[in-house]
């Protein structure tokens, strides 16, 4: 009994060592089963959000106006299919299967990025999307690339040269929209005006209300704090709004000389919690979409699984 | 509608047409899977068989003319492509009984079209080895849905009986295309055959055109579906006239 306390110990003490000394964590290594545990949650939630985020932009893969909107726009799709393949895999990594992920996302014990909870009304939401939500994305992922689990790490970096693709093209998107005509401006601005406040929320709530930050700053999972990110991914957005020619809509932004940071209005985080707790504009429909394609396949997945028993073929 | 000058001959042009429609409406019901898929690589394999149709319908109506022009404001009945890849969706059996019949006959045409002097030629020897992937994963799954559960044999017994009556028009000679069209419709069939019996499913018996409309697409009669396809896909484009995206 006192060996095994002594080399939990030295493992610890290894583990600490380690992610302090920036060296990755790699899946046969021992790690404490808290680390696991939130590396699980967050790139499960991070697995979630990219298939879930599938839907509001397959929303407009049918309707997209012109063909080459519709090539990248279905190319955008698939590359968040594959995140998602990605990122469960790396889970799988922590031990845990796709199946029993799905379960706990299919029946809400996981979460997806609120973000997702938003409708796309227009075309003009696939730019907005782009530049707004995977701009956020972005900032908050490039971080990621050096997490101190390996699997998770090398797959953002994969994820974000991909993602930084996507941000462009719903920049293009708009910039078209915003120097096209009068509707389409109008279009666009409607758009950012909608995708804005929630976009900001995408970092989580404030420093001094997050409750899982200082752990995973301490682990290197995380490496910036929500508030910084979100200042960061502001002082980005100003100048880019600028070059579409559209507003941001928020009265208070305006440029603080002594912090070097743009200041921003309150953010409303009754609606975050409100859209968090289920409320809002659409979570049964994406949760009850996921569902019901989950349910509709079960067929497919039973008889591909059959067939490979009858031919000793890998899975499907 | 005027689509400007093109740069081939009237029955290339009519050709160009009916394959550039046959990837285009596929590609678009292709589309509606996103988010709905069975298994999320299902999701990757059928947006990706959904772009190389895009890639080749871009292609293929830009000898044409404006490939927007062509996909957006074209009406129904000017739309030539075959009735089999209109057909919805259906059930995950009922879009891979559509693609492997598609995709067996584009990869056979495409096959001969490389060899020929047509201005097809290079588009045909590109677009056979991403063919071949499409074909390969309709055979793979439907071995897997005719040998897999008694449900899944069910199923797909039952897609590939309802699509069959839609393959006889795949053999119609399209334009002056130089292709055996009788002996591009046998191979297609011992191809078939063969997977669906390795699938240990039936070979339909059933008529391979049915009453005049099954089997007219490239003469611009469709099936109902299609107007609804059309007018999903062509709303947001046509709201907006003269605007560029």
């Amino acid at each position: 009994m006192a060996t095994t306390v002594e080399a939990g110990g030295v493992r610890e003490a290894a583990f600490d060592a380690a992610v302090a000394a920036d060296e990755r964590i790699e899946p046969r290594d021992w790690m404490p089963d808290a680390y696991r545990a939130t590396l699980v949650r967050q790139i499960a939630q991070h697995a979630h959000s990219e298939i879930i985020g599938i839907q509001p932009e397959a929303n407009w893969i049918t309707r997209a106006p012109s063909l080459r909107r519709k090539a990248i726009l279905m190319a955008k799709v698939q590359d968040e299919a594959g995140h998602g393949l990605y990122l469960y895999s790396a889970a799988e990594t922590l031990g845990v299967g796709r199946d029993e992920l799905l379960d706990k996302l299919h029946t809400g014990r996981q979460k997806y990025s609120s973000i997702f909870n938003y409708p796309t009304l227009t075309w003009a939401d696939v730019g907005a999307i782009g530049w707004l939500v995977d701009g956020a994305a972005i900032t908050n992922q490039v971080p990621l690339c050096r997490c101190s689990y390996g699997p998770y790490a090398r797959a953002m970096v994969r994820i974000c040269k991909e993602e930084s693709f996507h941000q462009r093209q719903g920049y293009e998107l708009l910039l078209a929209l915003s120097q096209g005509t009068e509707a389409q401006h109008a279009m666009a601005q409607d758009a950012v005006d909608r995708w804005w406040w929630p976009s900001l929320m995408m970092f989580g709530p404030p420093d001094d209300e997050s409750s899982h930050s200082a752990q995973s700053m301490a682990w290197k999972i995380k490496r910036h704090s929500n508030d910084e990110l979100r200042q960061r991914f502001v002082d980005i957005c100003v100048p880019q709004a600028e070059a579409l020619g559209l507003t941001l809509p928020d009265p208070d932004l305006v440029w603080n000389e002594e912090r070097g940071h743009h200041d921003f209005g309150p953010i409303d985080w009754d609606e975050f919690r409100e859209v968090l707790r289920g409320n809002g504009p659409c979570n049964d429909e994406r949760i009850g979409r996921r569902r019901r394609a989950h349910e509709d396949g079960a067929w497919v997945r039973e008889a591909a699984a059959a067939y490979a028993a009858k031919h000793g073929e890998a899975k499907a | 509608m005027e689509t400007g000058t093109a740069p081939i001959r009237p029955a290339d042009r009519t050709a160009a047409l009916a394959l550039g429609d046959d990837a285009l409406v596929l590609a678009q019901r292709l589309g509606e899977w996103a988010g709905h898929g069975p298994v999320l690589e299902e999701e990757v394999a059928l947006a990706n068989i959904a772009l190389d149709l895009l890639g080749q319908a871009r292609h293929l109506l830009s000898l044409v003319g404006n490939e927007d022009e062509l996909a957006y404001l074209r009406e129904e009945r000017e739309f030539r492509n075959c009735q089999l890849v209109e057909q919805p969706n259906g059930d995950f059996a009922h879009t891979i009984a559509r693609q492997l019949y598609f995709s067996t006959y584009q990869e056979l045409l495409h096959n001969r079209l490389a060899r020929t002097g047509t201005p097809f030629a290079p588009l045909s020897a590109k677009a056979v080895k991403e063919i071949a992937y499409h074909r390969d994963h309709a055979e793979h799954w439907t071995l897997r849905l005719g040998d897999g559960t008694p449900e899944s044999r069910e199923r797909m017994q039952r897609a590939t009986d309802a699509l069959w009556r839609y393959t006889g028009e795949l053999f119609e000679p399209v334009g002056e295309l130089p292709v055996d069209w009788t002996e591009l419709n046998d191979s297609w069939l011992a191809s078939v055959t063969s997977v669906l019996e390795r699938a240990t499913l039936t070979v339909p018996e059933g008529p391979r055109r049915g009453a005049w409309t099954a089997g007219a697409g490239r003469e611009g009669l469709h099936t109902e579906p299609f107007g609804r396809m059309l007018a999903e896909m062509q709303h947001l484009h046509r709201s907006h006239p003269g605007a560029s995206w």
